[in-house]
């Protein structure tokens, strides 16, 4: 049988994710459509294989990074609603001025909230601290072996430098935030997302 | 009680008989004499019209609701170009913690929405079909529709499919036996203008059998002998519709089975072109009976699919070197279906060939377009991946479809990790060069 897959998303859940994430009614239906479609193994959730199986994605070199980002701490499986959730940093800012209907507290695709995505594709281990040794890993996954150790070390030395304040040889979030204060965050973390 | 059932038993086999011989003498007249001799009643396009109809009848009557926008609009920014975009403001640093942003955003625009992962499905359509099977985002179906669809269900598979599988056994049966009996002549004229017309004859019972309405563009351009005709692929099906118009040198792996059964009787009556399992790995070897095939001009063209695999219509994809590399005349074919009056694209990961058999037998009609290209030849300077890409191109210019650059091995198999190097490459280059820059301003 054809996938029925907008009759599996009630619409009590829709509602619920509209106003935790801002997406529309059509949006929300569309994506779960492209959900359905990933998850290979019709159990309702998406594994790393599934996100894998996208080719523009698996030539992404920070494909399994950005891979992580839809995965909750520790677990396999990512479910609609968190598929949902991290999607909805990506929306346009201005948006937001179209469905005030969100739940109190920043919305989502704040600025702020876009810089912490970013920030969080850096933070290997997840302990809100970029170390130099993980900044040397991300920048490894951009560029292959087309860069030696030493350059790619100094690039790493040169960016700690400069965006480290407190002098621990590690950039904090706040410290992130001061180093991308000048650029357009809300218009390169954004896709623009048809209504 | 034995008295009573009696003369209702004889009453009920003369019935029977009756409408037996009627049927088949309908199916005779109606179907198998126009097959034999090549022309048509024009029953088929009646029918086809009434569909069409019907459908916008019932476009109409519902509602298709949030079905099939695109997603997202992607913005074809490069990679040099966004990062440049970046760099403008202030001094150059060397790398910049926002250029994972440029990354990032594409990852996800194609987790959203990606080019090649929707190639392999069937195509959605904008109204229903009154098929079950395209019934996915169509909510609201009324009761007239529903009533509509259920006679639907009681014509398809109560009058159209056994008509059709009769057809089917009919069309391969006659294929094996005559072919089998053209066999025992000796080569020559004879022989083959027999084995064309046994061919032609076959393939449209066939056609017949599946109900496909096919219009062909630009005969004129159709292939000759010593060339190779080469199409893009969606189902198995594409040969019975390029074989109904033209007598082509099939290639294959040799089956087991009934398919093994009928390889066997078709290569008795003209030269097609059977590879052994293990042959098939052997590139050399596949290659030179192709290009020994070709230099016989009294052999038919060869009839080669170079995507390797089943794609759903909406695109082409990558198509392999190997037919480009032979050096003689390539006639492209383009073959686009109409989705609406039945889905031809053969999934063969989800369904096995009977069971895609047994859908295209029950839909309405097989509805698709066939255009023939001008001749190309290899151009000085050209290699065969070149080639093979500017014939990709025509093709899809000439049937709508997307040209892709994709590989359609990517249905089963996982991409190559050069084009992640590729990826990794250019921006090493863009970082590497802006220190260049940097260091002489």
């Amino acid at each position: 049988m054809g996938s029925r897959a907008s009759s599996l998303l009630r619409e009590e859940d829709i509602e619920e994710i509209k106003k935790e994430t801002g997406f529309s009614h059509s949006q929300i239906t569309r994506l779960y459509s492209r959900f359905h479609s990933l998850d290979k193994g019709e159990n309702g959730a998406l594994s790393r294989e599934d996100f894998q199986r996208i080719p523009e994605l698996a030539i992404n070199p920070l494909g399994d990074r950005i891979i992580n980002a839809f995965f909750p701490e520790g677990e396999d499986q990512a479910n609609f609603r968190g598929f949902m959730r991290t999607l909805a940093h990506f929306r346009p800012v201005e948006d937001n001025e179209k469905n005030k209907d969100l739940t109190s507290g920043e919305p989502l695709n704040s600025r702020t909230n876009k810089l912490l995505f970013a920030f969080r594709l850096y933070d290997l281990d997840r302990d809100d601290k970029i170390s130099r040794d993980e900044l040397l890993q991300v920048l490894r996954m951009m560029v292959g072996v087309n860069i030696s150790d030493e350059q790619l070390g100094s690039i790493a030395d040169r960016t700690i430098q400069e965006a480290d304040t407190n002098g621990d040889m590690c950039i904090s979030f706040s410290e992130f935030i001061k180093v991308l204060e000048k650029v357009d965050v809300e218009q390169k973390m954004s896709i623009r997302f048809l209504h | 009680m034995e008295s009573y059932l009696f003369p209702f038993d004889s009453l009920i086999c003369m019935l029977l008989g009756i409408s037996f011989t009627v049927w088949f003498t309908l199916l005779l007249v109606f179907i198998i004499v126009p097959a034999i001799f090549g022309v048509s009643f024009g029953i088929r396009r009646l029918y086809m019209k009434s569909l069409i109809k019907l459908f916008e009848w019932a476009t109409l009557r519902m509602d298709n609701g949030e079905t099939l926008k695109r997603i997202i609009a992607k913005e074809p920014v490069s990679l040099e170009q966004e990062i440049q975009d970046m760099r403008r403001g202030g001094a150059e640093p060397e790398f910049d913690m926002s250029d994972i942003f440029y990354f990032c955003r594409r990852g996800v625009e194609s987790i959203v929405d990606d080019e090649v992962t929707k190639r392999f499905t069937a195509e959605e359509l904008e109204s229903w079909n009154l098929l079950t099977r395209s019934n996915y985002n169509f909510h609201h179906i009324s009761t007239r529709l529903t009533a509509l669809w259920g006679v639907g269900v009681l014509i398809r598979y109560g009058f159209l499919l056994p008509l059709r599988v009769t057809l089917a056994f009919t069309g391969v049966g006659l294929l094996v036996v005559l072919t089998s009996i053209v066999g025992l002549f000796p080569n020559g004229r004879m022989k083959n203008y027999l084995s064309d017309k046994v061919h032609l004859m076959c393939y449209r019972i066939c056609v017949r059998a599946l109900t496909a309405i096919i219009t062909y563009h630009d005969s004129e351009n159709k292939p000759k002998n010593g060339g190779i005709c080469v199409a893009n692929h969606t189902s198995p099906i594409d040969v019975i519709i390029l074989a109904s118009d033209g007598c082509y040198a099939m290639v294959g792996q040799v089956h087991g089975g009934l398919m093994g059964v009928i390889q066997r009787a078709m290569v008795k009556a003209c030269p097609h072109i059977w590879f052994e399992r293990s042959e098939v790995k052997d590139r050399h070897l596949v290659a030179k009976r192709l290009s020994d095939h070709v230099a016989d001009k009294s052999k038919l063209p060869i009839l080669i699919f170079p995507e390797g695999t089943c794609i759903n219509n909406t695109s082409v994809m990558m198509f392999k070197k190997g037919s480009f590399e032979i050096g003689c005349t390539v006639y492209p074919v383009a073959i686009k279906y109409d989705p609406r009056f039945g889905d031809a694209f053969w999934n063969s990961s989800k369904f096995g060939m009977v069971n895609y058999l047994l859908h295209m037998m029950s839909s309405w009609a097989i509805v698709c377009s066939v255009w023939y290209l001008p001749p190309m030849s290899r151009m000085e300077g050209e290699d065969a991946v070149q080639f093979a890409n500017r014939v990709k191109a025509a093709i899809a210019r000439k049937g709508g479809l997307a040209d892709l650059l994709w590989d359609g091995g990517l249905k089963r198999g996982k991409v190559k990790e050069v084009f992640k190097e590729e990826q990794q490459k250019l921006y090493s280059k863009v970082l590497v060069g802006s220190s260049e820059d940097g260091s002489s301003s």
